[in-house]
């Protein structure tokens, strides 16, 4: 049986629909008539993504790949807009409209005080609709539109409150190191047109073997593996979409767009698309061991020594933000072992809980009446239970504690990278165990720090502050005071974080079998025998229960354990010691707060750098050289020449007379002088 | 009429200036009319072009030809192939919104604004259907005088200077065009295109014509470092002149290339291809460098034009090195394509850009960055098509602007990783400078009273930025019209590119 190529028209389609209607129509139709056309239009989308998995697992439907239309064709290179649905793609296409769905059901609630309200919604459905193009693609120009369209998306959500510098900011440099990413990705897709002759995947891959062998010319005596070129190529557009080392500066920064999209956009799709193109090509990168080392340490790196910048951060949703740096290193590292699976499988358990998580912390926020430092809550379980628990839910399966999602696909990874025995696997070993302990260390103090121990805030009853006034100077107010109680948010916030919570509790135990163990992603996904690490891991996998179980007895265990020794002590007995332990640790500190100098280095080497050296081109080169002295200065010497010249012609008649008797014996001369 | 269709083309705007003219002053309301109606009309006679042209073929189609200075051998000729009419297409989109553009903006003698405007547009319609040498001379250098007046007569506080160092520049460069080609007539005893194309030449006269062509057309692309008379010309042209400026006449420079440089001087051309592709490769990174630190949002617009048509010259020059080094017929023609697309859309985009500023510029009556800041919060619906514009002048995919770079960057992957990767830094650079205005005059809080004033666009305005949206959308959407429109006709001329003269 063959998909319907009308029903996936529609999974497309329906968001950008709904995005024309809320963005164009908004104030027509007005907030309600917004959130129900976008809602509506995801809803579809969401159902039918749900069939077409369906179809693809149980039904008997086969791959379908397809044109839809020839974007061009010249000669033997040609472009098209087409699908390709496979499992891979359909399990993403459940993980972005489901997560996606919630997001916009929970926006109804965060948002709803916000003037933008209609122009989020249409921004949201737009970033679904990006989304969906890009996993649905059958060929790398649409996957580029869809992975540029997501970064515009982004672009607009971060810079959503446009009147803050820092949103603004923040935006710009989104986009800019995003495109420092696509720079590299754009030379790997042309890579891949030069060596294998097209921009289709199906064909690209099965002629990705002949590219054994063959080497691009760097210089005259330098030539590189064009497999390891083109992997490395498209793994650098990764890591600018995917935040790896060193273009994640963008992430945490990316924090300043409103919550629902940090879980949507920032957590759970957007920045996993690296991860899930990297799976996609996998017929590619197998091919290259230098190009697996590097993506596995690239990925390692992060996901030790951007959860590190987690334990120190104040805001709630930047300890998040940093969870999933540190979260997406652990895909990557994944992929750099050839566990493909694992890394989407982790992809897929991250985007329920990761976006449970932010999604929990915007509810903490609302509470707080936008108060993002952890240092003015405390004790906010008993105000808000729904929150606390989930959001228990979802720090549990991050940190990856047996029968959690998280511990599935987490603790295969470690596992795969243990199995592993490509160069530098031993460094990712290492950072990954370590990782595990980072990572259980900041959540729970998260957890601790907003719904544990004592209210660091006071709650000043004063009614002549109606709710309305202070809603418009938020961030200018007073920390630690608040003018009513915090109060657990309303259904369409809390539903969703429970919608979440499922799924962050059950998913992995159900799906770990099939899709890691069992052949459940079929020809998406290709490993060659010898690097096969999950089907190494799969000869000791009895079972979910049994996985678990045995998760108990295990290392990171342990870890996890430790951290959380060590944070119940902290914090709920003895606050102090943080400062403490603060102070006596200030150079690692400090390098930690200053999140290693990333951020400053780039700002003078490339944006101040770059406008100096503009500059110096501009005053230098244009002006003075090009202006100065070939344009001005032949026009002044023309001048100058005509200047003299014009003092030949005095008037005066004598002088004219001279001339021609001169001119007259030059001739003569001249003639006499050749004639001898 | 369909027989003297390209005649009617050329001489409908140009001969309907006269009612306009006479409209005079005193009704500047039935000048702006009639001017519109002219020009509509223009528009629709171009469309006319689509049904009797055969894109299948790839020749000169819908010849004409009579004698038109007999002792010269010289010739009325015109004909046009698929680029040309892309091109011609282009430029009676472009004059429509330029009219409906100056409406009420033009307040000082409108009717010869709106003359001048007709008399320029089918002066470059007469240079895309040329198919002699000097008839094209004639329409290239006529194309001057109307804008020499729209400059000076309408332009901003130092139009003269602008006027003088347009005018000159492009002068100075044109003068060797001729030269070159009274050389050729002399040789050949005709100055007809196809004619020229055949004649053998050594490769000493074909290095001094290719020099010669080359400072012609590199100074009206313009190419680095003849670039300099752009912004200046600019920052003083009243917004229409910009837009025509940028949209249509920069392009004849690259459409030079295609009918000078490539048929008749084809082995120089090849022998100095490296010298045109670094040129290209200089304006992608050094502009964009220098577009990055402006103040003046038209100078930056200007700049990012040069960086832009870099992408022209560097998708024509790099089908040499792939036709004749690596015989790869197809990547040339993706290059080659790529160019012709740059250029249509680079038309729609960069239109698009100065009439944006002309929007701010009539409220604000200022150009710099620094006077804006939060202009979003008062022109919502102008902010939906700055950042649409901006996008795709940032070459972002779903736009117009992204298909030709995309395609000169796979293109020149296959000539040279390396110029690929030059090529390929536009997509940091042009985002930085583009969006970088962007931030600091669409975002933000508005610090100057006098934006808190400033009303969003009315329908004229919604008008003309809508129809380049959708000529931006339409062609990022589905490039494959357009590119097909043109493949018989780039085959042609890349096949032409192997054909040894020496």
């Amino acid at each position: 049986m063959e998909l319907s190529t009308s029903i996936l028209l529609t999974i497309a389609l329906a968001p950008l629909v709904g995005c024309l209607l809320a963005g164009f129509l908004g104030s027509f139709i007005g907030r309600a008539g917004s959130h129900t056309a976008t809602i509506l239009g995801v809803a579809v989308s969401c159902g039918l993504s749900f069939y077409v998995l369906y179809q693809l697992t149980a039904g008997g439907a086969l791959v379908y790949n397809h044109n839809i239309y020839t974007w061009f064709e010249i000669g033997n290179y040609n472009a098209h807009v087409g699908f390709l649905i496979d499992r891979l793609t359909a399990m993403m296409m459940v993980v972005v409209t489901f997560v996606s769905l919630l997001v916009h059901i929970y926006t109804i609630g965060y948002m709803h005080e916000d003037p933008g309200y209609q122009r989020f919604f249409s921004y949201i459905s737009l970033f679904t609709f990006s989304m969906l193009m890009l996993v649905m693609s059958n060929n790398f120009m649409q996957l580029f539109f869809g992975w540029e369209a997501v970064g515009l998306v982004s672009y607009l959500l971060i810079g959503f409150w446009y009147k803050r510098p820092t949103a603004i900011f923040a935006n710009l440099k989104a986009f800019l190191v995003n495109r420092v990413g696509d720079f590299g990705f754009l030379l790997g897709i042309a890579g891949v047109l030069y060596f294998l002759g097209t921009l289709d995947y199906a064909t690209a891959f099965g002629a990705a073997p002949t590219l054994v062998g063959k080497t691009l010319q760097i210089t005259q005596n330098v030539h590189w593996d064009a497999a390891t070129v083109i992997c490395i190529l498209l793994f650098i557009g990764a890591m600018g979409k995917s935040a790896q080392v060193p273009l994640h500066v963008w992430l945490p920064d990316s924090m300043e767009g409103p919550t629902p999209i940090s879980a949507l956009i920032h957590a759970a799709t957007m920045v996993t698309a690296g991860i899930f193109m990297v799976a996609r090509m996998s017929p590619i990168f197998e091919l290259s061991e230098t190009a697996l080392s590097f993506v596995m340490v690239i990925g390692a790196t992060g996901a030790l020594f951007t959860g590190l910048i987690g334990i120190v951060q104040n805001d709630i949703k930047r300890v998040v933000a940093y969870s999933t740096l540190s979260q997406l290193g652990y895909m990557t590292v994944a992929l750099g072992v050839s566990a493909y699976a694992g890394a989407v499988f982790h992809l897929m358990t991250h985007a329920f809980f990761k976006a449970l998580l932010f999604l929990g912390a915007g509810s903490v926020i609302i509470a707080m009446h936008h108060e993002q430092d952890m240092r003015y809550m405390g004790g906010l379980r008993k105000y808000m239970p729904i929150t606390w628990i989930t959001m228990w839910i979802g720090s549990l399966a991050l940190c990856g504690v047996p029968f959690f999602a998280g511990f599935y696909s987490k603790d295969a990874i470690i596992e795969a990278v243990g199995e592993s025995h490509r160069w530098g696997s031993g460094y990712a070993y290492f950072c990954v165990l370590a990782g595990a302990f980072v990572t259980a260390l900041y959540t729970f103090r998260q957890m601790y720090l907003t719904f544990h121990g004592k209210e660091r805030f006071t709650v000043v009853h004063d009614h002549g502050h109606g709710h309305h006034e202070h809603k418009d100077d938020h961030g200018h107010h007073e920390p630690g005071i608040m003018h009513e109680a915090p109060h657990e948010s309303p259904w369409v916030v809390t539903l969703p974080l429970i919608l979440l919570a499922i799924p962050s509790l059950i998913v992995g135990f159900v799906a770990i079998g099939p899709m890691l163990f069992g052949d459940w992603f079929g020809g998406a996904i290709h490993v060659t025998e010898a690097n096969n690490v999950l089907g190494e891991l799969s000869k000791d996998f009895h079972g979910s229960v049994a996985m678990a179980l045995h998760g108990f007895t295990q290392l990171p265990f342990f870890l996890v354990l430790a951290a959380f020794a060590i944070t119940t002590y902290i914090y709920l007995f003895n606050p102090s010691l943080a400062d403490r332990i603060k102070n006596a640790l200030k150079p690692i500190y400090n390098v930690l707060n200053h999140k290693y100098w990333f951020d400053a280095v780039y700002y003078i080497v490339f944006a101040r750098g770059g406008m100096a050296l503009g500059r110096a081109l501009w005053k230098g080169g244009d002006a003075a050289v090009i202006d100065g002295v070939m344009v001005n200065g032949s026009a002044g010497l023309v001048d100058r020449i005509a200047g003299g010249v014009r003092r030949l012609q005095s008037g005066y008649l004598y002088h004219y007379a001279f001339a021609m008797i001169l001119g007259l014996i030059l001739l003569l001369g001249g003639y006499w002088l050749v004639g001898q | 009429m369909f027989n003297h269709l390209l005649s009617l083309l050329i001489w409908l705007p140009i001969v309907g200036a006269i009612p306009v003219l006479l409209a005079g002053s005193g009704r500047p309301n039935s000048a702006r009319w009639i001017a519109l109606l002219v020009a509509i009309a223009t528009f629709v006679l171009s469309i006319c072009l689509l049904p009797q042209f055969n894109a299948a073929d790839g020749a000169k189609q819908l010849a004409e030809s009579h004698v038109w200075i007999a002792s010269l051998g010289v010739h009325y000729g015109l004909a046009v192939d698929g680029i040309s009419v892309a091109l011609i297409l282009l430029t009676t989109f472009v004059g429509i919104l330029v009219i409906v553009g100056a409406w009420e903006v033009i307040q000082t003698n409108p009717h010869q604004y709106m003359a001048a405007m007709l008399v320029l547009e089918g002066l470059m319609i007469g240079v895309f259907c040329a198919t002699d040498a000097l008839l094209f001379y004639v329409f290239f250098e006529a194309m001057l005088i109307p804008m020499f007046i729209l400059i000076g007569v309408w332009g901003g506080p130092r139009r003269v200077y602008a006027t003088m160092k347009f005018f000159i520049y492009t002068f100075f460069g044109s003068i060797f065009m001729l030269v070159g080609l009274i050389y050729l007539y002399l040789k050949a005893g005709s100055f007809d295109l196809a004619t020229l194309a055949a004649l053998p030449l050594s490769m000493k006269e074909q290095s001094w014509l290719f020099f010669a062509f080359l400072i012609a057309f590199a100074v009206k692309v313009p190419m680095v470092p003849v670039h300099t008379w752009l912004p200046d010309a600019h920052v003083e042209a009243p917004t229409g002149g910009s837009v025509v400026l940028a949209a249509v006449m920069l392009k004849i420079g690259g459409y030079g290339f295609l009918r000078f440089s490539l048929p008749i001087v084809p082995d120089a051309s090849e022998a100095y291809a490296w010298l045109v592709i670094g040129l290209s490769l200089l304006a992608v990174v050094y502009i964009g460098y220098i577009a990055l630190v402006q103040e003046d949002m038209k100078k930056l617009v200007a700049y990012s034009s040069v960086a832009h048509m870099g992408f022209v010259t560097l998708g024509i020059f790099i089908a040499f090195m792939l036709v004749r080094g690596a015989n790869n017929l197809d990547a040339a023609k993706l290059g080659m394509q790529g160019a012709m697309v740059q250029m249509i859309s680079h038309g729609f985009v960069s239109g698009a850009m100065f009439s944006c500023i002309g929007v701010l510029y009539d409220r604000m009556h200022t150009r710099q960055i620094k006077d804006y800041g939060g202009v979003i919060n008062v022109m919502p619906w102008f902010g939906f098509f700055y950042v649409l514009f901006a996008m795709a002048n940032s070459g972002l995919p779903g736009t117009s602007g992204f298909v030709g770079e995309f395609q000169v960057v796979l293109a020149s992957f296959q000539a040279n990783p390396w110029i690929a990767f030059f090529a390929a830094f536009t997509l940091i650079i042009g985002a930085a400078y583009t969006l970088y205005m962007v931030k600091r005059v669409l975002w933000g809080d508005i610090t100057n009273p006098h934006v808190a004033e400033m009303k969003d666009i009315n329908g004229r305005e919604v008008f003309v930025l809508s129809a380049f949206a959708a000529a931006v959308l339409v062609l990022g959407i589905w490039p494959q019209p357009l590119i097909h429109l043109m493949d018989a006709s780039v085959t042609q001329l890349v096949t032409q590119l192997g054909n040894h003269k020496i």
